[in-house]
């Protein structure tokens, strides 16, 4: 078996017992993206000189026994987190030549944990989508399908871990980006509780809604990075004083008496066949294992697609305006149409005399959607849901469809606008493409969200074989 | 908003000024008829009532004012922040003039 093909966890085990060194599984790792990225341009920039030159200083610290909690472990990193002296792009021609002057929090927490940062993925141009399409440096392919997309904004990271480039990898959410590829891509994505992991260094799009988080081949391995990457951060007052569980040394297949809620609204009737049907099947497996399963009903995930549309174009509109040229970057003419469009309509639902209308009506609802969550919360510990309508859809799928995020994302993005964690964990497959399920949790829930999908993956046979050791 | 939107070339020329971005005029035309479309779309909220409900603003609700103390930290340096820029002059970042040239 080839290095690249380990998880944290396992690479972890392997450096402390001197079995390979961070330098081979670098090497290892390197090797697998020069193969392959030409056919799924999962990677906007590969930092090969940089992560080995960083893989032999680990093996050094390791050799004299140090113990940082991802050492010599390499990740693929979504192009909207700054990275020092490395550059940056957002997936825009306008940041084309960005050579960042700092490093976003994640990036700090991660290098000082002992992490190697292999590189830069692709994600839609700004975040903007659930497809990796409107990068400007061309789409990502989804590793199970060529033929098929990754799903987006984080398409990049999830497809570097689904294909084995990487052993772990950082995204982002603001609706659905960790979530939505992870299920595309067949690989587990958590989006922490909003205020969770600081935003600092991430090249903003939703400010009350961006929510930094990893993308991973087990939810062992996404514990593990959470802890790593989570905490209050001075740079970023949006974030949580909450003290840091320990995520990983905490994470339990226990869930016997736990209380999983089922939305009927979320089980609709257009999405995919077979979808929902694999949902079900996972929650008879959980119950198999001690859980409660009961139906709920919340409000029609519709109304989030228009929260979402307003809440985030609007906050782009102001996010992007920095992008001038003057500082840093290119010119704005080099945006591109979903950008233009993202940022116009917020523009018109912030300007005066429809500011009460459209963003203030659309923060008034995204209240009510808060608190629908917080009524079934009283009674359910989780919420389960297909995590995407469909399997990974055909390259090209969302071109000259304007609204088709908005759409793709209609299960994830109410959560999203609660500031709600959720993760994504694969429940099986149609035909060759992975299908997931989400797991959502109350604020600062991630020990529970963690826990359920833990229980559940390690106890079906195919996810065991999934990712060997 | 229950009054159906319709953009005219020059409201979307208007947006177009305020989002500091200049669409060519084949772009005009499509992104004008779908920004239309979209905001048509957000209508689907006033199905519910909203009277009595404050906005949300930060999602776990806990945040009030966070501040630091007012004293100098460390921060990036005059060349790292100028490192960046395509024109520079002096120390200077260099943009396009705001003031026309008047004779005294």
């Amino acid at each position: 078996m080839k290095l690249n093909e380990l998880t944290i966890t396992n690479t972890l085990k392997g450096l402390e017992n001197h079995d390979f060194s961070s330098e081979e599984v670098t090497k290892d790792c390197l090797s697998k993206i020069g193969q392959t990225n030409k056919k799924i341009n999962s990677f906007i920039s590969i930092f090969e000189e940089e992560a080995i030159a960083s893989a032999k200083i680990a093996d050094e610290k390791i050799k004299k026994g140090d113990k940082l909690p991802l050492l010599g472990v390499p990740f693929a990193i979504k192009d909207n987190f700054l990275t020092k002296d490395r550059r940056t792009t957002a997936a825009s021609k306008v940041l084309d030549d960005y050579i960042p002057q700092y490093s976003s929090t994640v990036i700090r927490k991660l290098e000082y944990a002992g992490a190697i940062i292999l590189g830069k993925t692709n994600l839609d141009a700004w975040c903007h989508g659930s497809s990796t399409e409107t990068s400007d440096y061309g789409s990502c392919k989804n590793p199970h399908d060529t033929n098929t997309l990754p799903g987006g904004s984080s398409g990049g990271s999830a497809a570097a871990i689904s294909s084995n480039q990487t052993i772990g990898s950082i995204g982002s959410e603001t609706a659905g980006s960790i979530r939505q590829p992870a299920s595309w891509c067949g690989v587990v994505g958590l989006k922490p509780t909003y205020g969770r992991v600081s935003r600092y260094g991430v090249i903003a799009m939703g400010s009350s809604l961006d929510s930094p988080g990893p993308l991973t081949k087990t939810t062992e391995d996404a514990a593990k990075v959470l802890e790593v990457i989570s905490g209050l951060d001075k740079f970023d007052g949006t974030t949580s004083p909450k003290k840091v569980e320990n995520y990983h040394k905490n994470l339990s297949a226990d869930i016997k008496g736990m209380t999983i809620g089922i939305p009927k609204e979320y089980l609709m009737e257009d999405s995919q066949e077979g979808i929902n049907q694999l949902v079900l099947d996972a929650a008879k497996q959980m119950e198999k294992l001690g859980a409660k399963i009961v139906e709920i009903s919340m409000l029609d995930p519709k109304y989030s697609i228009a929260v979402y549309t307003i809440v985030q174009r609007s906050e782009v509109s102001s996010n992007l305006s920095r992008f001038d040229g003057i500082r840093y970057g290119n010119d704005r003419s080099l945006m591109g149409p979903e950008a233009k469009r993202r940022i116009m309509l917020g523009t018109y639902a912030l300007s005066s005399g429809y500011y009460d209308a459209y963003y203030k009506k659309a923060q008034k609802v995204r209240m009510l959607l808060k608190k629908d969550f917080e009524r079934v919360f009283q009674s359910v510990d989780t919420v389960l849901a297909p995590t995407s309508p469909s399997t990974a859809l055909p390259v090209g799928s969302s071109l000259n469809h304007p609204m088709f995020g908005e759409i793709a994302d209609v299960l994830v993005e109410a959560s999203s606008m609660a500031g709600l964690t959720g993760i994504n964990i694969p429940v099986g497959f149609i035909g060759k493409l992975p299908v997931g399920m989400q797991i959502i949790g109350n604020y600062f829930q991630e020990q529970t969200v963690l826990n359920l999908a833990h229980a559940y993956e390690t106890s079906v046979d195919w996810r065991q074989n999934e990712f060997k050791s | 908003m229950s009054k159906k939107v319709n953009l005219s070339p020059k409201d979307f020329s208007n947006l177009a000024t305020l989002s500091n971005l200049s669409p060519s005029k084949e772009e005009s035309d499509t992104i004008r008829n779908q920004l239309s479309e979209a905001l048509n779309a957000m209508d689907v909220l006033n199905e519910l009532d909203t009277k009595d409900v404050a906005p949300l603003n930060h999602p776990t609700g806990e945040m009030v004012n966070v501040y630091r103390k007012d004293e100098v930290t460390s921060s990036l340096s005059q060349k790292e922040a100028l490192s960046n820029a395509k024109s520079t002059h002096n120390g200077y970042f260099q943009v396009d003039a705001i003031f026309e040239d008047q004779e005294n």
